[in-house]
């Protein structure tokens, strides 16, 4: 039977971690499920954990008017969930709602911050990484942005 | 096609069988040719222009199966002039039909390797041809990797077919869309971040790239950031191709013409090209 220690060792936001972090990141860690359409957290509420996906996916959701929900973006199994943990004021920006059942593990956003703060060459490793997901995620947000499929037909657009 | 053979500027008539809705504002023209003509054969990834008699021409890719070259199928968008009143076309119609022209996905080189196809939008239709080949003789390469991009849930084209290919055990679907409400329960983002999580091997892998350029360019740096060389990645080309033979020079992209070079290259050699915003 693999360890949290293990397990967490294997994902790929921790890929190439020194060993004796991951053992100090593990003291923050736990084993967590989410039925299909049961929320990991909503928009305001307080951040305090991050999570790292093992299965499953999760949508990031705001809402319209009437309560109308608007997927931002998915997380999937593999990717990382969730930064508003690092930043103050600490609070969620969007809403994560499991779209199938999620296996997952929970990594208390204090504990983090306060291991980080102890050891700054973890601090480091773990703003970098974190800085990395929001690079390639501001990356995808900027394409959903140009709205590429609808500005551009095929072919025709030279009619 | 006999008389483009003979003359690649004299359109060969061909009857309309049918013209299918696939999404709002795309279509599917299924045609035969007219009477005495010879049956024509294409590659993946080539195109004809296609011609409503009175209103004007256009270049659209093939999107059937290359084994079975009747009828001869293409999707697009409606768009502008001519495609949309190709859209009103009906059964038993005529339009002019000049091709194939132009360059193909070079299938045969993925012989022994893993693909990896990215498709956007209306992409996708220059690439179910390679799909329908790949299938046909699935033993001849190792994993196969579909990825598809659209704009929301209502906007995937062949959403059938594609349906059927994602629940074979030898193929991989993966389907993004750029926005969705909550009802919809598949990935929301762009078909870029699709490209981490599909399995295959990037050392013994070739890419096949379809789509809005911008889509293309950005694939492209994924594809490569996961190791994928540029010499095994290839991406199809629309410029505004007119005479569809390399002479009128509409379509000229640097040292190439889209129409009689492409619109298929390799990445390696248009990739300076399409980072310049003047080209």
């Amino acid at each position: 039977m693999q360890t949290l220690e293990t397990i967490l060792a294997q994902h790929p936001f921790f890929k190439g971690l020194d060993a004796r972090y991951m053992s100090l990141i593990t003291g923050c860690a736990s084993n967590v499920r989410y039925k299909a359409d049961e929320y990991f957290f909503h928009e305001g509420e307080a951040a305090e954990r991050f999570y790292m996906l093992r299965e499953g996916r999760v949508a990031l959701e705001t809402h319209g008017p009437q309560h109308r929900e608007i997927v931002i973006e998915t997380i999937e199994a593999g990717e990382a969930l969730g930064w508003s943990w690092l930043f103050p004021p600490y609070r969620w920006h969007f809403s994560a709602r499991a779209l199938q059942d999620v296996r997952a593990i929970a990594l208390d956003g204090v504990c983090l911050r306060t291991k980080g703060a102890q050891d700054h060459d973890l601090g480091y490793e773990l703003a970098m990484r974190v800085a990395r997901i929001l690079m390639e995620r501001l990356q995808s947000t900027r394409l959903q942005l140009l709205d590429l499929y609808e500005a551009e037909g095929r072919r025709v657009i030279y009619e | 096609m006999s008389e483009t053979l003979g003359n690649p500027m004299l359109p060969a008539l061909y009857r309309v069988l049918r013209v299918h809705r696939e999404i709002p504002d795309t279509f599917t023209l299924e045609l035969e040719p007219g009477d005495g003509a010879v049956i024509p054969s294409f590659s993946c990834g080539q195109f004809n222009m296609l011609y409503v008699y009175g209103v004007g021409e256009i270049p659209i890719s093939i999107s059937g199966n290359p084994a079975q070259p009747i009828p001869l199928v293409h999707t697009t968008r409606a768009v502008g002039v001519v495609s949309q009143a190709m859209r009103e076309l009906k059964p038993g119609n005529v339009i002019g039909v000049r091709g194939p022209f132009g360059s193909s996905w070079p299938v045969e080189l993925a012989n022994g390797k893993d693909v990896v196809i990215v498709a956007g939008g209306i992409g996708l239709a220059p690439l179910r041809s390679v799909m329908y080949q790949i299938m046909a003789q699935r033993e001849r390469y190792g994993r196969v990797a579909l990825l598809y991009g659209t704009r929301t849930p209502s906007d995937i084209l062949y959403r059938r077919e594609l349906e059927n290919w994602r629940s074979h055990f030898d193929l991989e679907v993966f389907v993004t869309v750029d926005r969705a409400t909550g009802s919809w329960r598949g990935s929301v983002g762009v078909v870029t971040r699709l490209i981490p999580h599909a399995p295959f091997d990037p050392l013994n892998a070739i890419a096949f790239v379809c789509g809005p350029e911008i889509m293309m360019r950005f694939t492209a740096a994924e594809l490569q950031k996961r190791g994928v060389a540029p010499e095994r990645l290839y991406v199809s080309m629309e410029r505004n191709m007119k005479c569809a033979v390399g002479l009128c020079g509409h379509c000229q992209f640097g040292p190439y013409f889209v129409c009689r070079d492409g619109p298929v290259f390799r990445y390696k050699d248009v990739q300076n090209w399409l980072l310049k915003g003047e080209m």
